[in-house]
This record gives C-alpha cells, sequence and structure tokens, in this order.
C-alpha cells in the first residue's frame, strides 16, 4: 500500500468487497466502543483515510505491551488495520538492526515531520542514562528527540503511562512517565500491564477513521474504553450489593463466586474495559478466574498497598456501607470510590510491602 | 424449530440471571421490534459492550432460539448470520479466518446489511459478467 492511497482504494486493490469492507467497519466500530449506528460514518471515514506512518519507541519495559499488540493482530479484520498503518520503527518486530533500524526511524520522522504517530512503551530512567539506551542514544534523549516531530504521543502500557513497575519504590532507575517529559504534544494514555489488546488497536483505528484524538478522562485515557470502573461493570457486582463476599480463596463465598472485595480486589478504584470486552477473544477476565483486579491501569498500582488487602475497610460494616449505596443511588458509590482512592493514597504514602502474610489475612 | 406459531413463554431463571440484565434486553428488543413496525427504523445492540455473566449470553441466545434463516457468508473470515425465531430479530456473528469471535451484534432489522448484495460489488461483477463474455466470443 502506497503512502497517497487511501485505505478504500488499498483494500479494493486486494479483493476485498464492499461487504467484506462493511464487516470490517462493523467490527472496527464494536473495538472503538462506538455505537453500532456510527458504522456508516465509519465506513465514510476509513474509505478516504491515508496510511499514518507510526514509531514505536520501547524503553524500559517487559515487551508485554508489545505481546499483547501481536495477539491483535491476528488475521484479516484487525490485521487489516496494522496493514493500514506503516509501522516504520519497531526495534523489536522490524527486520532491521542496529544503524539501519536507526536510519528508519530517522528517515520515517523526516518524511512525515509533524504528521507521524508515537507510541512509546516503557518509562524512561532519569538517575543515569546509561540505565537503558538504544544504539547508545539514551531514552530521555531519543524521546526528546522523536517526539519533537509527532502529531501526538501514546503511551502504551502503565510503564509509559504512569511510570509502572519501573517506578515502583525505591524506583532504583528514576524512571518516570512519558508525561513527565513530553509537555508540548498531545499525549494520550493507554495503560495496563498490558493493554487489552483491542484497546490498542481500537486507539489506533480512532486516529486512522477520524485523525483527531479520542476523548480523554483526567488521566489522559480514553474514556470510551476507561470511562467506568472494573467494580461498576463486574457481573459480581450484584453480590457487592447484597454484602455477599469471598473472605478466603476457597471459601463458600469464593466457591459460589461473590464478590472478591474483600480479598483485595482493585475493581472500585480501577478504571478500564476488562468486564466487558475481557481477555483471550472475550474469553474471560481476571475476577471471572476468581481473582481480584490488581488495579494494573492505575497510577502506582504496584505501591497500593498489597494485592490481597481490601482497598479500604468502610467504617462499620462493608455491607452496610452497600446498602447506603444502593439507598443514596450514584452520589453514595461515588463517595465510596473516593474513600477508597483516599485510602490507597494512603498506604502509596506508606509504602505497605506486600509479603505472604498479606496472602494470608482475612482483610 | 417448529415454534414459530407457538406462544413462547420467556422464563428467565433469577438463579441464572446473575446481573439481571438479560431480561431488560429482552424488553430494549421488544422496543426495537415495535420501532421497526411503526417507522421501519432499524436497531442493532453490540453484545460486547454489555456486562454479562458467565452463562447469561447463552440464555439469551437460548431465548431468541433459531427462526427460518441461516446464513453463512465469507467475507474476511465467515459471518453467521441466524433469524431468530422472533422474525425481524437477527443474531450475527462475525469471525476471522481462525474462526475466532469478533464481533457479536443482534441486529433489529427486515434483512441485516451484510446479506444484501452491495452496488460497487454488483457494478464489479457486472463487468467481469461483461468481460468473460466478450473474451468467450472472440
Amino acid at each position: 500500500m502506497s503512502k497517497d492511497e487511501t485505505l478504500g482504494e488499498a483494500l479494493r486493490r486486494q479483493g476485498i468487497t464492499r461487504r467484506g469492507f462493511l464487516k470490517f467497519c462493523a467490527a472496527t466500530a464494536s473495538m472503538m466502543a462506538l455505537p453500532p449506528s456510527m458504522v456508516p460514518a465509519i465506513a465514510a471515514a476509513l474509505e478516504k483515510a491515508r496510511r499514518p506512518s507510526v514509531i514505536w519507541l520501547s524503553f524500559q519495559e517487559c515487551t508485554g505491551c508489545t505481546e499483547s499488540l501481536t495477539r491483535s493482530h491476528s488475521p484479516t479484520v484487525e490485521g487489516l488495520i496494522f496493514d493500514a498503518i506503516s509501522l516504520d520503527y519497531h526495534h523489536t518486530l522490524q527486520a532491521a538492526a542496529g544503524s539501519a533500524a536507526e536510519a528508519a526511524r530517522e528517515a520515517a520522522m523526516e518524511e512525515n515531520y509533524g504528521k507521524y504517530l508515537l507510541i512509546v512503551d516503557g518509562s524512561i530512567p532519569l538517575a543515569n542514562p546509561g540505565y537503558s539506551t538504544i544504539a547508545g542514544i539514551s531514552n530521555l534523549a531519543m524521546l526528546e528527540e522523536t517526539a519533537k516531530g509527532a502529531a501526538a504521543v501514546v503511551s502504551m502500557g502503565s510503564c509509559a503511562a504512569f511510570g509502572g513497575i519501573p517506578k515502583a519504590r525505591p524506583n532504583p532507575t528514576g524512571a518516570v512517565s512519558v508525561g513527565d517529559i513530553v509537555k508540548d504534544k498531545p499525549i494520550i494514555n493507554v495503560p495496563g500491564c498490558p493493554p487489552i489488546p483491542v484497546v490498542i488497536t481500537g486507539v489506533l483505528a480512532h486516529f486512522l477513521t477520524f485523525g483527531t484524538l479520542p476523548e480523554l478522562d483526567a488521566l489522559g485515557r480514553p474514556k470510551a474504553y476507561y470511562g467506568q470502573s472494573i467494580h461498576d461493570r463486574c457481573y459480581r457486582r450484584p453480590f457487592y450489593d447484597k454484602g455477599k463476599f469471598a473472605n478466603t480463596f476457597d471459601d463458600e463465598g469464593a466457591k459460589k463466586g461473590w464478590c472478591l472485595y474483600k480479598l483485595g480486589c482493585k475493581g472500585p478504584t480501577t478504571y478500564n474495559a476488562c468486564a466487558t470486552t475481557k481477555w483471550n477473544e472475550g474469553t474471560g477476565f481476571p475476577i471471572e478466574a476468581g481473582h481480584p483486579c490488581l488495579g494494573c491501569s492505575e497510577p502506582d498500582f504496584w505501591d497500593g498497598g498489597g494485592f490481597y488487602k481490601a482497598i479500604s475497610t468502610p467504617t462499620g460494616d462493608v455491607s452496610k456501607a452497600a446498602v447506603y449505596a444502593i439507598g443514596a443511588g450514584a452520589a453514595a458509590g461515588l463517595a465510596l470510590g473516593a474513600m477508597n482512592r483516599a485510602r490507597r493514597d494512603k498506604a502509596v504514602g506508606e509504602h505497605e510491602k506486600v509479603n505472604i502474610d498479606d496472602l494470608e489475612k482475612g482483610d | 424449530m417448529s415454534c414459530m406459531n407457538d406462544t413462547h413463554v420467556i422464563k428467565v431463571e433469577a438463579a441464572a440471571s446473575l446481573t439481571h440484565n438479560v431480561q431488560p434486553l429482552l424488553h430494549e428488543i421488544r422496543h426495537a421490534l415495535a420501532r421497526l413496525l411503526d417507522d421501519g427504523g432499524h436497531t442493532v445492540i453490540d453484545l460486547r459492550s454489555l456486562p454479562l455473566a458467565p452463562g447469561e449470553e447463552e440464555l439469551l441466545l437460548d431465548e431468541l432460539g433459531q427462526g427460518e434463516v441461516y446464513a453463512r457468508l465469507h467475507a474476511l473470515g465467515p459471518t453467521e448470520v441466524v433469524e431468530t425465531r422472533y422474525a425481524g430479530v437477527w443474531v450475527v456473528v462475525h469471525f476471522n479466518n481462525d474462526n475466532e469471535v469478533i464481533g457479536k451484534t443482534i441486529e433489529i432489522c427486515d434483512i441485516p446489511e451484510l446479506l444484501r448484495s452491495q452496488q460497487e460489488d454488483i457494478r464489479q461483477g457486472l463487468e467481469q459478467l461483461q468481460t468473460q463474455l466478450l473474451e468467450a466470443s472472440t
């Protein structure tokens, strides 16, 4: 696909029928969490879309985000999103290595200056530039240089968005997020450890379809995926409302699939699409497998006071607080959420370490 | 299925319906069906955007059942289009080439758009047929 060709032209050249294109648009709408009534608008926009250049930089990361991305790159429909962009630099995926790889990045930057999309996974070490380098260039220098000509920056994964695990206390490398460095470009945070594959593709599809950034929340995350808490969309929520909780991983409550709040579930303070979009082609998500949410798409989730400690113990009985929440509706739910956030922040401040005792405590 | 003319009693068991979202969904479908009769307006419900407990989607699809039409098309991987026992209510499931589900919708319309032959494809078909006949005659 040449850079001047529109996506519609490219698909027809590949022998894809109009019917196939409509299916592609329907799947894309679902991927972008847009209502199905938007399909005609998406079809019209994608028909005319031109292939944007994408530069992907990997800093202090574990390659989990790229693993997640390649899971969304299954043949046909989602794959077309990747045919529809020009991934000009990604040092894990590209064939070129060494100076040839860096030359590809520099060429893409020059050719598409001011127009390319920069995707970053991993955090940036500030304590010593030598902690993480690519082709001898420090992460900080490469980010500053590459961000300059970008139309927008996508911080992929919790490390790029918020510092993530490298930034967990005591933060030996002085890790910071992309947003701590880049101040003069629009940034989309796509946190998660890793982000849900379809969320990665959905954000790219939005940029491709509309050429704009999606609507973002206060933490810079696309509202379409991070607009609601795991708790509010959880199928176990009715048990929370009734005050039915699992207290250990093998008690009656656990076996009956009751709420995992007391086992440390971070669902109430975590905003992500896991509960509806789910993982592994929609098979399930951690809570469905009987494990509490770790809150991996929130800032400083690693220092949140222990994965198996309840985020807050509201004064009195949890089930009573839940009853008030039902009575007063959304406002009380929000108050509880705020209380949980305050509690978490306090835990972060005190830096409570996770150890085996945490696993054994009831709450 | 021979229930087209039978009165089908919807029994959603409370114990099985954990989120209680199945019954409201069925009502939403009822409203959409009334709208289809009223002004011909189509409705599409994306099942991926709704919180459903394990088993609830199956429960919903069981309630909708199968009607007279089952179509399987091949466009960027297979797609199944099934009319439910309620005429005008269709279940559309898109797969990729690995048979992984990439989209699942309930469409309330006289016929899902994807089943229609598309203008561009018809035009291309006409061109191909003309070329073929021309080649055969020379």
